[in-house]
């Protein structure tokens, strides 16, 4: 047996070609878009019905409407029940689901290649048809209403929705849960959910994305009777206001007493999915905080054992979604830890990466591309993204060649454009007693407790 | 159907090892499970196997401290490893012609990990572990429900009555000598299973790992689980507990004690927990959610632990102004129905677990753990290809001759969280 060297890092092999599946782009008679991917080796299909209308259409006072809308599609249609619809989806094995995020609303399912055209009569009724029946919109609005209710005992999400408040303002749709507030949500009502559904679900403004084990020609066959009569109509602009000026950096501190960690959110309004510097951003982040060598993580978890991790993200929307370093780090490092983080956001403005963070950060978003591209789950996902977004046929084609384009100068472009940690806002959960002093002792700027739930839902109330 | 095929040997230090070829994707997973948990800890040491899981990251004697997370980044690959009551797993993605990067890395920390020891990477990362415990346990409603049930469930002298996470007195009492006494005992070639999956040529493979873990020496023989490893099939009576939490809504856990994971009546136990919570048309789901609106959300699962029984667990969140007590008895009722439990509910709970089973597969690095478990547990890796005919064997006769058996109230822990009075 040869000897090995153990003192080098073994030289990888020559780089596997990556070659990304073919889509097959069609049209039914109705305009409908669908996307077709082929790929026969194992005996399942995943499909979704994807409507470019979602949470970002909500208003604050409708906060939550796309996410009940969706919510209640699987939840009875005009000719099945709730517990048939489900009833069914098991018997034929297939895992359906009916969701809203930001920008779309999606019905999905993956099924066994056999019980693709049955289950597929069922996900169609129910993207279509669905009856918004008044004991079922009665039965999930007091399920969210509770889940709101639940949602004030994790400090994770009682951070992060604060955030969002304080950055976008009550006005802008971003600035509410997409799941909505206890004040919205109980407006809600059947009136509100139906007339949603009835305007947004448009073949106009829908496309279908197949993946896996079909033939697309099939395909366009056996859905132009069914799909193809569903009619069009124009469906309504909404008019989004733009989110105000920021302010000079605040420290937001949402009392929870005795809490043995803080939840740190700190950052701002982002830019679009479609920013021309795109590629920088995702480079930038992965070494600001997108990957577990991030700067961040290395210095909160690994130099200081504050943590058990700390990490950043654009969340990419149709509009300018938030860019936010996030954290739990325990009460006693509270402090120290936002002053590390408005740090890190400064340091990296003036001063350019190194070769070795550049070279990290391209080869693990370049090279993880094919890891991330192996079930027909993860191959609709970004079909759909692709899209959704209009980045073009040739988006992930390109992808690799575009992040490795990305030069330091770029970084430091990106982060001088993008990262303002003079008008960053800082939400802090955790326990104000023992927070408010350090925080404030920091010089960054003031630190104001921010109103209950309960105060913050009776303004609402009053607005 | 799918069949996933398995080449398999045993390295003369005692190694198992399982290759998988699948070529679908340039992408290769490799998958370690060394078969320690928590379930190996002993008294005023709990959640040492955890801790010691998060010194395997540190650099050994090849590799710098945060370079194995650095080399694997570089790589485009994706890493972790996890500790669970019966075993520590890591694993790696990695582009295919990175496969030799991977057996480096694994075999250097297993080869040459204490050279690379120092107190101050234990303190960093015993400060990131009690920052974990805050994460998921202290700093969550209802985090510390499964250290509370599992002490509920077995005797204080079971491998199982401690929680994986351990005690913040016992991570704090861990020392340099237990880190090493630890990785002299069960990290050894002859008490690990090595899984490859994916796009690599195989006798390259079987050379590469020759090389990388062929000449690391046998260790001695893994040392018995301490405490008593058998149980009675059923715990003979109910225990309870009630704990007041800063929660808004009473939640309750109901688990029973059942039958170890990979016997025929676990599988039961299986398909039971899915006929209760999985999906809108669960028993659970269908009474206590749509019907009676008792409950706000309900989940069952089967536990999957090997030593002496395992646990059906479930719970249920009461709805705002209905009581604990109002969903332990709506939950009581349903199970009792489980023992005239409908064909139709049976067969509807089976398909779906088969549909998951094959969904699950797809990916590469469960294909890979998968291949680990079934080797490291039972010594038969073949069983991932005959799980799901384990599943359709389950008939409507067992489940209901299983209800009866298991889970009454004489065999359960019920373990009730109820909102803290406001000043109290």
């Amino acid at each position: 047996m040869t000897p090995i060297d153990r003192s080098r890092v073994p030289p990888a092999g020559p780089p596997p070609r990556v070659t990304l599946p073919h889509i097959e782009q069609r049209a039914l008679s109705n305009g409908l878009t669908l996307l077709v991917v082929e790929m026969r080796e194992l005996p399942v299909v995943d499909v979704a019905l994807v409507t470019r209308s979602g949470a970002h259409a909500d208003l604050s006072d409708v906060a939550g409407r796309a996410h009940l809308a969706a919510d209640l599609l699987d939840e009875g249609t005009t000719s099945r029940s709730a517990l048939q619809i489900a009833e069914e989806a098991d018997l034929l094995g297939a895992a359906l689901h009916a969701r809203a995020t930001w920008d779309d609303t999606e019905v999905g399912m993956h099924v066994l290649t056999p019980r693709f055209a049955r289950a597929m009569d069922l996900l169609i009724d129910v993207a279509l048809h669905p009856a918004y029946a008044e004991a079922e919109v009665e039965r999930k609005r007091k399920e969210r209403l509770a889940a709101i209710l639940q949602e004030q005992d994790e400090p994770r999400v009682v951070a992060s929705n604060e955030f969002a408040r304080v950055v976008y303002g009550d006005a802008h749709p971003y600035g509410s849960p997409i799941g909505g507030t206890a004040r919205s949500v109980s407006a809600l009502d059947r009136g509100a959910l139906a007339a949603f559904h009835e305007a947004r679900q448009r073949p106009g403004n829908a496309f279908l994305v197949v993946v896996g084990d079909v033939v697309a020609d099939e395909v366009v066959r056996a859905l132009e009777p069914v799909l193809g009569a569903w009619q069009d109509a124009p469906v309504p602009e909404v008019d989004v206001p733009t989110a105000g000026p920021p302010g000079s950096t605040t420290i937001h501190v949402v009392d929870r007493p005795g809490a043995p960690q803080s939840e740190l959110r700190i950052g701002h309004i982002g830019p679009p999915r479609g920013a021309p510097d795109y590629f920088a951003l995702l480079v930038l982040n992965t070494i600001f905080g997108g990957a577990f060598t991030s700067r961040l993580n290395s210095r909160l978890r690994e130099e200081k054992g504050f943590t058990y991790g700390a990490g950043s993200a654009f969340a990419f929307r149709r509009d300018g979604g938030p860019f936010v370093a996030s954290s739990a780090v325990f009460t006693g490092a509270s402090a120290e830890a936002v002053g590390i983080v408005l740090h890190e956001m400064q340091r990296i403005r003036e001063e350019r990466v190194s070769d070795e963070e550049l070279d990290r950060a391209k080869s693990y978003l370049a090279l993880g591309l094919p890891r991330r591209l192996e079930t027909t789950a993860d191959i609709l996902r970004i079909v759909s993204e692709q899209e959704l977004h209009g980045l073009g046929d040739r988006y992930y084609d390109e992808y690799v060649e575009r992040v490795r384009a990305v030069s330091r100068e770029d970084v430091l472009e990106a982060a001088q454009r993008r990262f303002d940690p003079a008008h960053a806002t800082v939400v802090v959960a955790g326990d104000h007693a023992e927070i408010a002093g350090p925080l404030e002792a920091l010089g960054v700027g003031p630190v104001v407790k921010a109103a209950s739930r309960a105060e913050t839902e009776l303004n609402r109330t009053g607005t | 159907m799918i069949r996933i095929p398995i080449e398999r040997y045993r390295l003369d230090n005692g190694m198992e090892i399982v290759l998988s070829r699948e070529d679908a994707a340039p992408v290769v997973a490799l998958n370690i499970w060394y078969g320690v948990g928590s379930r190996n800890e002993r008294a005023g040491r709990t959640g040492f196997a955890h801790l010691f899981e998060h010194m395997m990251f540190q650099g050994s004697k090849h590799v710098p401290e945060m370079g194995h997370f650095a080399l694997i980044e570089k790589a485009g690959g994706s890493l972790n490893g996890s500790t669970w009551l019966d075993r520590t797993n890591y694993f790696e993605t990695l582009p295919a012609n990175y496969l030799e990067l991977g057996l480096w890395l694994e075999s250097d920390r297993l080869g040459w990990l204490l050279p690379a020891m120092t107190q101050e990477k234990l303190d960093n990362q015993r400060d990131v572990v009690k920052n974990e415990r805050r994460w998921r346990v202290d700093n969550q409603p209802y985090g510390d429900w499964d250290e509370r049930i599992q002490a509920l469930m077995y005797p204080p002298d079971h491998p199982y009555h401690h929680s994986v996470i351990g005690s913040m007195e016992d991570l704090d009492a861990a020392s340099l000598e237990d880190v090493e006494q630890f990785f002299r005992t069960y990290y050894a070639p002859n008490n690990a299973v090595l899984t490859l999956c994916g796009d690599f040529d195989p006798t390259q493979a079987r050379e590469l790992i020759a090389q990388y873990f062929g000449q690391l020496p046998r260790g001695p023989d893994i040392p018995p689980i301490p405490g008593r490893t058998r149980l009675e099939p059923v715990m003979g009576g109910e225990v309870r507990e009630l704990v007041h939490q800063d929660v808004s809504l009473p939640r309750v856990y109901v688990t029973y004690r059942i039958p170890p994971f990979g016997g025929a009546e676990y599988y039961t136990a299986l398909v039971t927990s899915y006929i209760l919570g999985y999906g809108k048309a669960a028993l659970l789901y269908r009474s206590l959610v749509r019907e009676q609106q008792v409950a706000q959300d309900v989940v069952a699962y089967a536990f999957p632990i090997v030593v002496g029984a395992s646990m059906l667990v479930t719970w249920a969140t009461a709805r705002p102004g209905r009581s604990a007590a109002d969903v332990e008895r709506a939950f009581t009722e349903q199970i009792e129905r489980l023992r005239d439990v409908d064909d139709a509910d049976v067969q509807r709970a089976v398909n779906l677990l088969a549909t998951e089973r094959l969904n699950e597969l797809q990916r590469l690095d469960e294909r890979a753990d998968q291949l680990s478990m079934y080797t490291q547990l039972f010594d038969e890796p073949e069983r991932i290809n005959t799980e799901v005919d384990r599943i359709r064997a389950v008939t409507p006769q067992h489940v209901r001759d299983f209800a009866a058996r298991y889970l009454g109230t004489d065999n359960r822990a019920v373990l009730t969280y109820v909102p803290r009075e406001v000043g109290a």
